[in-house]
């Protein structure tokens, strides 16, 4: 291993990076918003009908929008193994809790109409919310920590515990992910549903979005300076960064102005470039070793062999292109507004009062 | 936490972890593949004949796939996450090989069946009939695609092919995708499994509408239900079996101590016979035991008078090649699941032709014993899938793959503390979740479809979920 840290990553094994880091902003991009929704749901609806619209925005497309997620794992698993071997150990408790908080919430989307008494509905509803809020916090306190070093010794070996995973840079992170996913749900919400739901979403949006450029603002100063001056390595590159603040504080005023899609691509901008900056700022490691930098765990070092990254290449170059047409069309397919039954909603106002 | 773990090791928690995620999440995923085909069929027979009782029988076990189809995915993610978790030494050894299924899974399979799954529910009267149709049979070709993958990946596990060892980093890498992917091991128990989740899907809506028959709700319907049932249960016991017989020649070549250890046979004998059931020990101390003569030997060799191996022969091998320990996996447990399989698989097939028979003969709803064991049998195909993986991974013990990486080296080194969280922690969740989606299943099972009009059966509601 050592031999190999002297060798810089391959043409291929650069693509895999790209392709790896490509499937987590697809899936960030996607479940953001669904996770938003999902946060949300308790403070847009009323009563049981608002929740319902709240579901059926997103019931078409969540369960597509996690596969993501799912093929994330599995290519870093054929295409860095020693990485996904890492990490999914090292953030065994951190791990655990997401997995559940997903188990309940892709239940609760599929079982919650099933029953009619409130109690069964209560307790789904509750497992939307937590299992929505929870992954959100939680992965933006594993990004944070790829970027600010965990416990790695020799041979990747992890000797840390769970709570070396809860730092002060790590939980900024989280509430970055939380209150970002949040918004850019509130965006979509807009974008999406009509009526009082609307009205309320685009409310919290306005009074979101400062709050959340304050907390990506100190995230993304942190980690500039936790790249730069702690590690001496890695890209920072300022236009990415700088960018997605841009958008974020635009998104105030796109709100105010009814200007509901321009709104949510600002919020997906900010995603993206936020979790662009990240996996720049990785490069050409995959995980950091807060212990010395000689433990980083680097691309070449947990990479598979050519072979495998090959027949992988080939793969996704036949069927990405289709995956992508397939899933773009369910959402030209679910375009329309979702709206309380009988609020007849086949001419949608472009603008409402606020 | 630790004090109280004394003594327990992370290996045996993290077997124990995969042993009730594996049989949990595969409780469901047959009958999503199985179920998934059979509605497919039933909306093409209303779509060609425009019957509505072919629409009501769609609409009642759609919505039964549905409720099914939920558990198996959010299972399937810590069923691909906890190889990482819990045996990363695994994940690092075979990721060069193992990770592409699985990567390979979720880009053809996992994104299929989820996205045309949501245009299904959600998409009926906002797309034409032919997509929605079309959406169904989609979603029905993801499931089936996705078993390909995840059983190609264990398959190498069963028999690794197309591969060679790192030796500076003492990896299995890759050296031929096709041959991972044509791996006998592979093509023998796609057939099988693939056969088996068909089978359990046909076998779980004969009962339910054998239920409603003998109720003597919505007879149209659920006679309809029954014989598409019927016949896919009769075809699909006969593939399960023939497959299952030409998996166990493959497995006398590939794997002899599995084979040994599905019969207890401790020494290597021509001729020979096959246990129906044996009372006492099994090694050597046997009170009471049937036996059918030479019946082994066929089914390992297909010759009459084959030579089967023994276990003691096989041990002595083993250590010949791989040095000193023991190389025979957990007889008992081997022995009685290969015959609950079996067994269950050959009483599946005689289900499936007495109801044909039956049918045939018009007395079907006339049959009410036969009707309550048809609804009885539906236990009959999960708890044969649930043995029949546990005896093809317990078999495969000690090794995690097989000649190359035994279990005990796989696992992560992490205090077993974590482990037992997350062991107790998916073992309540799934405790919970099985409750509330069997007690579901029964609801939605018992209540027949409203009989409607052609125009009502058009509605549809403007909030799905």
């Amino acid at each position: 291993m050592l031999a190999s840290l002297t060798t810089s990553p391959s043409g291929l094994e650069q693509l895999w990076f790209t392709l790896i880091g490509v499937l987590w902003l697809g899936y960030f991009f996607l479940e953001g918003f669904d996770f938003g929704v999902g946060t949300l749901m308790p403070f847009v609806s009323k009563d049981d009908l608002d929740r319902r619209v709240v579901i059926n925005t997103i019931g078409p497309v969540w369960d597509g929008n996690e596969v993501w997620l799912l093929t994330a794992g599995g290519a870093t698993f054929a295409a860095f193994p020693l990485w996904y071997a890492t990490v999914f150990s090292g953030f065994y408790l951190a791990l655990f809790l997401v997995l559940a908080a997903l188990i309940f919430r892709g239940m609760a989307f599929e079982f919650r109409d099933k029953r009619e008494e409130p109690r069964w509905q209560f307790w789904w509803d509750q497992a939307i919310f937590w299992g929505s809020a929870l992954p959100a916090l939680l992965w933006g306190v594993a990004f944070a920590d790829f970027i600010h070093g965990v416990p790695l010794a020799a041979n990747a070996t992890w000797t840390g515990n769970f709570f070396d995973l809860v730092k002060p840079y790590a939980l900024v992170g989280g509430l970055a992910t939380l209150s970002l996913f949040t918004l850019h749900g509130a965006t979509y919400l807009g974008l999406k549903t009509e009526g009082d739901v609307r009205v309320r979403a685009r409310a919290i949006a306005m009074r979101l979005a400062p709050v959340t450029f304050v907390i990506v603002l100190a995230f993304l100063a942190w980690t500039y300076q936790t790249a730069h001056t702690i590690h001496h390595e890695g890209l920072v590159p300022p236009l990415l960064p700088i960018v997605g603040l841009l958008a974020l504080a635009a998104v105030g005023w796109l709100v105010r102005d009814h200007l509901e899609g321009w709104a949510f691509i600002a919020t997906a901008l900010t995603i993206l470039a936020l979790f662009t900056t990240m996996f720049l700022n990785l490069y050409p490691n995959v995980l950091v070793s807060s212990v010395s930098a000689h433990f980083d765990l680097t691309m070449v070092a947990s990479a598979s062999h050519r072979y495998t990254l090959e027949v992988m290449s080939w793969v996704a170059l036949i069927f990405t292109p289709f995956v992508l047409l397939y899933q773009s069309w369910t959402y030209w397919i679910f375009k329309k507004r979702v709206g309380r039954p009988g609020s007849a909603n086949d001419a949608p106002k472009r603008k409402i009062k606020a | 936490m630790n004090t109280f773990l004394a003594g327990i090791s992370t290996l045996s928690l993290a077997r124990w972890q995969f042993a009730i995620t594996t049989v949990f999440h595969f409780l469901f995923v047959p009958l999503t593949i199985g179920l998934g085909l059979l509605v497919a069929i039933l909306q093409t027979a209303f779509y060609r004949t425009g019957d509505l009782a072919y629409d009501r029988m769609t609409k009642f076990f759609g919505k039964l796939f549905l409720v099914n189809f939920a558990i198996g995915v959010v299972t399937g993610i810590v069923q691909e996450f906890q190889f990482g978790m819990d045996w990363s030494r695994y994940s690092t050894f075979v990721g060069n090989i193992f990770g592409a299924p699985l990567a390979i899974e979720g880009l053809l399979a996992f994104f299929m069946e989820s996205t045309f799954l949501g245009i299904w529910i959600f998409g009926r009267g906002r797309v034409s009939k032919r997509v929605h149709l079309a959406s169904i049979w989609l979603a029905s070709l993801g499931t089936i695609l996705s078993a390909a993958f995840i059983v190609a990946a264990n398959s190498w596990m069963q028999h690794p092919v197309g591969y060679a060892i790192d030796h500076a980093t003492g990896q299995a890498v890759m050296t031929n995708f096709w041959a991972v992917m044509t791996n006998s091991t592979f093509i023998a128990a796609y057939g099988h499994v693939l056969a088996a989740a068909f089978l359990t899907g046909a076998v779980f809506m004969l009962g339910i509408a054998a239920y409603h028959l003998r109720k003597g709700n919505d007879l149209a319907g659920f006679d309809k239900a029954a014989r598409v049932a019927m016949v896919v249960t009769v075809l699909m016991a006969i593939f399960t079996m023939f497959l299952g017989d030409n998996q166990a020649k493959e497995m006398e070549v590939q794997q002899p101590m599995k084979m040994a250890a599905a019969e207890a046979l401790y020494n290597t004998q021509s001729g020979a016979s096959f246990s129906l059931l044996t009372i006492g020990n099994l090694k050597d101390n046997a009170v009471f035991q049937v036996r059918v003569p030479h019946i082994l030997s066929v089914l390992a060799t297909n010759t009459w008078d084959g030579k089967v191996k023994g276990i003691n022969q096989l041990q002595k091998e083993a250590t010949k090649k791989f040095g000193a320990g023991s190389y025979v996996p957990v007889i008992w447990l081997c022995y009685w699941s290969f015959r609950i399989m079996v067994g269950l698989g050959i009483l599946l097939f005689f289900l499936g032709a007495i109801a044909l028979w039956l049918i045939r003969k018009r007395r079907l709803e006339k049959s009410p014993r036969f009707l309550r064991f048809a609804t009885w049998m539906i236990a009959a195909p999960f708890i044969a899938n649930t043995f029949g993986w546990i005896f093809t991974e317990v078999g495969r013990q000690p090794w995690v793959v097989y000649g190359l990486l035994s279990t005990s080296k796989a696992v992560t080194l992490i205090s077993p503390g974590y482990v037992a969280t997350s062991l107790i922690g998916f073992t309540a969740i799934y405790t919970l979740l099985a409750i509330i989606e069997i007690g579901l299943m029964f609801r939605i099972a018992k209540v027949p479809p409203a009989i409607e009009t052609p125009a009502e059966a058009e509605r549809v509601p403007e909030l799905i979920y």
